[in-house]
């Protein structure tokens, strides 16, 4: 185990509806610092659910989750987690700065440090100037930057990010795609992103974790080369193209492998 | 072109004075009907020749009112505090019965069919059984119980109800701010609750008012609203009868209208409460 891995998943399995079910089986997974890391497969391969594992929002059915050397349990008592759903989920009763500043409110930070850390968050996200909007007054890509920026605002060692921009249109993630990966430069977090789309998993990533479904295991793991820092040059780069070329296939067989070919088999 | 900042558009938000005009405009429509429905009251009254005892002019209802106003304003008063302290009774205990049955799952399940049978209780029958628990019915605490009980259940209702519909992602987003319990509801549950709670509110701020007057209807003070409703349809008076029921109207009303202010000052945040 070396120094400075983040996460640790060992043969983890998670099953659902009193066993009928099995999501996830024998994952192991390691991740060091600073770390981008994608998680990417077909629906139903359970990649939110590794997620989620890692998160401890739920737990698994066999083996551990470690986090920066502690439980997954004791990882989320001491805040080590920035979680990011598809939806914002903000508080509608609460402006903007009062909902980056609501996991500072919970960990007891004073009004001061509150306000001063809220207004580099809304920076960090170029927001500044929306401190006193509600999340309504708001389009959907806003939103998830304000999602985003309160997930980061207590400095989780840790980003959890489940299809965040799942949601949004092509130009608006794209803009994203390269807005996290600026966030992820600045503040040099690890971060744990479930995706379905092959392009938005190859840009970010450094490493692309592909799943298959039924039961959800690791495929393939597809290190990502490409040069740092990334840009709208880096999409037409030809390495680029042969890295989403090869998480396609790596996706491909990882799902042909059961179902289509084994349904056919029994017609 | 990626590092171009992002544009932003903002859906803008209307001024207090254009907000009140619109809110004013919204009711030019309703009072239309109002005074439409006055006037063909009225004039069938005079066209089909139907008699006072049966249903009284509007404008002798208006006069009545005026003449008696003191008698009513009184009489009306004192119903309107054991409304309302059955209103603030009952709606309060409704709250904290909620408030348990979200936080703790069991309560649910052992209360709620009680909570349910309450509800079930057919007020008129239980009004002179009230009465005699308290004092023959003379004090106020009788009608402030029967407006309670009726205020009780759908302030329950809708508060549990908004305690407990929370998006779930935003229950794990507070798990991952490693907030307890206490936390959640302040910060979660109950402010998600609040348009729930304020629904429920109106509707018991209606019932109080007929409660407090059901009530009276079985024996109360002598200068009880629902008394002198019940004396003057008795002696004939229909008129005053009919001044009587429009005041325990405008009462309801203004309770009703009380809450909705109240609703609007809490949820300044809300995107829109207009109903």
């Amino acid at each position: 185990m070396s120094a400075n891995e983040v996460v640790r998943v060992e043969g983890v399995s998670k099953r659902f509806a009193r066993g009928a079910v099995t999501a996830l089986q024998s994952i192991d997974l390691s991740i060091v610092e600073g770390e981008f890391v994608s998680l990417i497969g077909p629906s139903g391969c359970g990649k939110s659910t590794l997620l989620r594992l890692i998160g401890d929002l739920t737990e698994p059915t066999e083996g551990t989750v470690t986090v920066n050397g502690k439980s997954a349990r004791r990882a989320r008592v001491d805040r080590d987690y920035g979680i990011v759903f598809q939806d914002a989920v903000l508080y509608d009763w609460r402006t903007v700065a009062k909902n980056v500043a609501l996991p500072l409110e919970l960990a007891g930070w004073g009004r001061a440090q509150r306000a001063e850390r809220v207004r580099e968050m809304l920076r960090l996200v170029e927001l500044d100037g929306f401190e006193s909007h509600h999340p309504w007054e708001l389009s959907g890509g806003m939103q998830q930057r304000v999602s985003i920026a309160r997930a980061l605002s207590f400095s989780p060692s840790i980003l959890l990010m489940d299809e965040p921009f799942g949601a949004l249109d092509e130009m608006t993630r794209e803009r994203l795609n390269s807005e996290l990966l600026r966030i992820w430069e600045t503040t040099g977090s690890t971060v744990v992103f479930v995706t379905h789309s092959i392009a938005e998993a190859v840009f970010l990533s450094t490493r692309v974790v592909v799943m298959s479904p039924r039961p959800g295991r690791i495929a393939n793991v597809v290190p990502i080369d490409l040069a740092q820092p990334r840009t709208a040059a880096t999409r037409e780069d030809p390495r680029y193209f042969e890295l989403v070329t090869r998480v396609r296939e790596a996706l491909h067989i990882g799902s042909d492998r059961e179902e289509p070919l084994a349904r056919a088999v029994e017609r | 072109m990626v590092d171009e900042p992002i544009p932003v558009e903002v859906i803008p938000r209307g001024g207090l004075g254009r907000s009140v005009g619109r809110r004013l405009r919204d009711w030019i429509p309703a009072a239309a009907v109002l005074v439409l429905g006055l006037v063909i009251w009225q004039e069938a009254i005079r066209v089909f020749h139907i008699q006072r005892f049966l249903l009284p002019k509007p404008t002798s209802i208006a006069s009545q009112f005026w003449d008696d106003r003191s008698n009513l304003w009184h009489a009306g008063w004192f119903t309107f505090q054991e409304a309302l302290g059955g209103f603030a009774l009952g709606s309060a205990i409704a709250i904290l019965f909620a408030l348990v049955l979200a936080r703790y799952r069991f309560f649910g399940t052992a209360l709620m069919p009680y909570a349910i049978a309450a509800n079930a209780i057919p007020i008129i029958a239980f009004a002179p059984i009230t009465n005699q628990w308290f004092s023959g019915g003379i004090t106020k605490s009788s009608k402030i119980v029967i407006a309670a009980v009726l205020c009780f259940f759908p302030v329950l209702v809708n508060t549990l109800r908004g305690l407990t519909s929370v998006n779930p992602r935003a229950l794990e987003l507070m798990e991952s701010y490693a907030a307890g319990q206490v936390q959640i509801f302040r910060r979660v549950r109950i402010p998600n609750a609040l348009p729930f709670v304020f629904s429920g509110l109106k509707v018991a701020a209606v019932l109080s008012m007929i409660g407090a007057v059901v009530g009276e209807y079985f024996g109360g003070a002598f200068n009880a609203l629902g008394v002198l409703i019940l004396d003057r349809a008795r002696t004939f008076q229909f008129t005053a009868a009919w001044a009587g029921v429009f005041l325990a109207c405008l009462f309801g009303i203004a309770l009703y209208a009380g809450v909705a202010i109240l609703e609007r000052l809490t949820l300044r945040w809300a995107p829109s409460t207009s109903e």
